[in-house]
């Protein structure tokens, strides 16, 4: 494990942030981040430590405490069309169709519809739920409610894409699959990605910098780094010498949180 | 894949609409069923010579269509609609509007909300006596006992659907920029839809309700009068023909609702 400074420009970083509820209860502490451009960042920890809490405070829903979130040189005071976010729970309007759903951000934008239909099918068509755009979020599997939300975030070409674990809802099998799938769309789109995550291999497969966060109150405990080549095919990662390793030392350093 | 599959769902849908429309028919025929069991069973009970306030289904049917000829209903009608239709108008627009502002504005909610809540706990045909002296009788106190029966429903049924808004849609929209009109017409209101039309089918009969009890009670015009009148005379078949017509007339009312939800929001037919 090696332990880089800088992996490339900073896009994001959190300066001391801290988030407390109801005046004493602390859900993170003192927490300074550095998000590299177009590369993956894993937020790792046992439950409850605060990650969705930091990763909503990054995405401006909630505001911190104590601290402050920078964005491209600037201080974030909300939302903003820098940042989208895939929810954990998919967060669908159950009574619109795929691509009214997809379109959601374009249309809360102002943008036409005949444009946001276009931009919405073609991000659609991407994560693979063509010939669904009609459908309802009833009538579909787990897995193609989380590719609908992930084409929403997509549509509205963020630079940073914000995502609460995303993969959490669904079975192991669609897990993998969504996985491979959002390697396979990070090649095709230049994006800078955040995701909670509490799976320890899902952080070591798709991140290029993990952050763990230690137990109540969240701070960070360790930052790694996984030396893992991504360039090739995405089945051989998991077989890639030092991938079993990284996980064993990460579960290590996290075991002493989890309770 | 997404060809092949696009391809698949075509007759699949159509499958399901076939399926549909079979559904939709059998689905009349069972109700035309409900209608002919229970009527059946009204006759039965009337001609048992149960008592001679209880006549049977058939003579009810003779009486109602005589009613309809002899322009009875019309005369009657003619006095309960308007008030009627002016009740149910405030009810619906004054309820939803009411429902929706509190449901939205916190600072609205303390104020409103216990009077609501009073309106709809208390016995409120007691309160219909203290209308008359208040608005004398008149129309207007038909409306006002239509409004204070129906309207408590349709406001705190509007009010609990905005409130029970998923916090998790609320902050999708918060986070992809909508702005608060966008949020209320795109998520608020189609999320608060089915407690809206919920409320507004239990203010309609609320409102029903206020009409007869007014005109029972205050005055004795209309529907209200046919009712106490046949009733005076021992003509029981009158009595029970009018209660039916006003069952009907609401009956038909509530389904006119249910047509006009579905209208408004298609999407919910595919559920």
């Amino acid at each position: 494990m090696k332990k880089v400074g800088g992996l490339s420009d900073i896009i994001l970083k959190t300066e001391g942030v801290g988030v407390t509820y109801q005046e004493s209860i602390v859900a993170l502490k003192n927490v300074s981040l550095n998000v590299p451009t177009a590369k993956l960042t894993a937020i790792l920890g046992p439950s409850g430590c605060g990650k969705t809490t930091l990763l909503k405070v990054i995405a401006g829903l909630i505001e911190p405490t104590k601290g402050k979130v920078i964005v491209g040189g600037k201080e974030i005071i909300g939302p903003g069309p820098d940042r989208a976010l895939v929810f954990q729970d998919f967060a669908l309007l159950p009574w619109a169709t795929v691509l009214q759903n997809v379109a959601f951000g374009l249309r809360a934008r102002g943008v036409p519809k005949k444009e946001r239909e276009e931009t919405s099918l073609h991000y659609i068509r991407q994560v693979g739920l063509l010939g669904f755009e009609d459908k309802y979020p009833h009538q579909l599997s787990g897995g193609m409610r989380q590719r609908t939300g992930l084409a929403r975030a997509l549509t509205i070409n963020s630079d940073i894409l914000l995502m609460d674990e995303p993969f959490s809802a669904v079975d192991e099998q669609m897990r993998r699959k969504l996985q491979e799938d959002l390697l396979k769309l990070l090649k095709i789109e230049s994006k800078t990605v955040i995701f909670v995550t509490h799976s320890i291999e899902e952080a070591v497969y798709l991140a290029d910098q993990v952050v763990i966060l230690s137990g109540r109150p969240g701070s960070i405990a360790d930052i790694v780094y996984p030396e893992i080549d991504r360039l090739g095919e995405v089945d051989l990662i998991r077989r890639q010498p030092g991938y079993i390793e990284l996980v064993d030392e990460i579960w290590s350093s996290l075991k002493r949180y989890v309770e | 894949m997404s060809d092949s599959q696009n391809l698949a769902s075509i007759p699949e849908n159509s499958e399901i609409n076939s399926s549909k429309v079979g559904t939709k028919v059998s689905l009349f025929l069972w109700r035309l069923f409900s209608f002919f069991l229970a009527f059946s069973i009204w006759e039965l009970a009337g001609r048992a010579d149960i008592s001679i306030a209880f006549p049977p289904f058939s003579e009810v049917a003779v009486a109602f269509v005589s009613m309809i000829y002899s322009g009875e209903f019309t005369v009657a009608y003619a006095d309960s609609l308007p008030p009627l239709l002016t009740g149910l108008c405030i009810t619906i627009i004054g309820g939803v509007f009411i429902g929706i502002s509190i449901g939205l504005a916190r600072s609205a909610e303390w104020f409103v909300m216990p009077l609501l809540i009073i309106f709809q706990t208390a016995p409120v045909s007691a309160l219909i006596p203290m209308l008359t002296y208040i608005y004398g009788i008149s129309d207007t106190a038909k409306v006002v006992a239509i409004v204070i029966l129906g309207m408590p429903l349709v406001a705190l049924n509007s009010y609990k659907g905005i409130q029970a808004t998923n916090p998790s849609l609320l902050e999708m929209s918060k986070s992809f920029l909508a702005s608060r009109v966008d949020t209320i017409l795109f998520v608020i209101l189609p999320s608060a839809q089915k407690m809206i039309f919920a409320g507004l089918r239990l203010g309609v009969s609320g409102a029903f309700i206020g009409i007869v009890l007014a005109e029972l009670l205050i005055t004795p015009t209309g529907i209200g009068d046919l009712i106490t009148y046949n009733r005076f005379i021992a003509r029981y078949d009158k009595m029970f023909a009018t209660i039916v017509s006003i069952l009907a007339i609401a009956g038909l009312t509530l389904s006119l609702m249910s047509i006009f939800e579905d209208w408004l929001f298609p999407s919910e037919k595919h559920k």
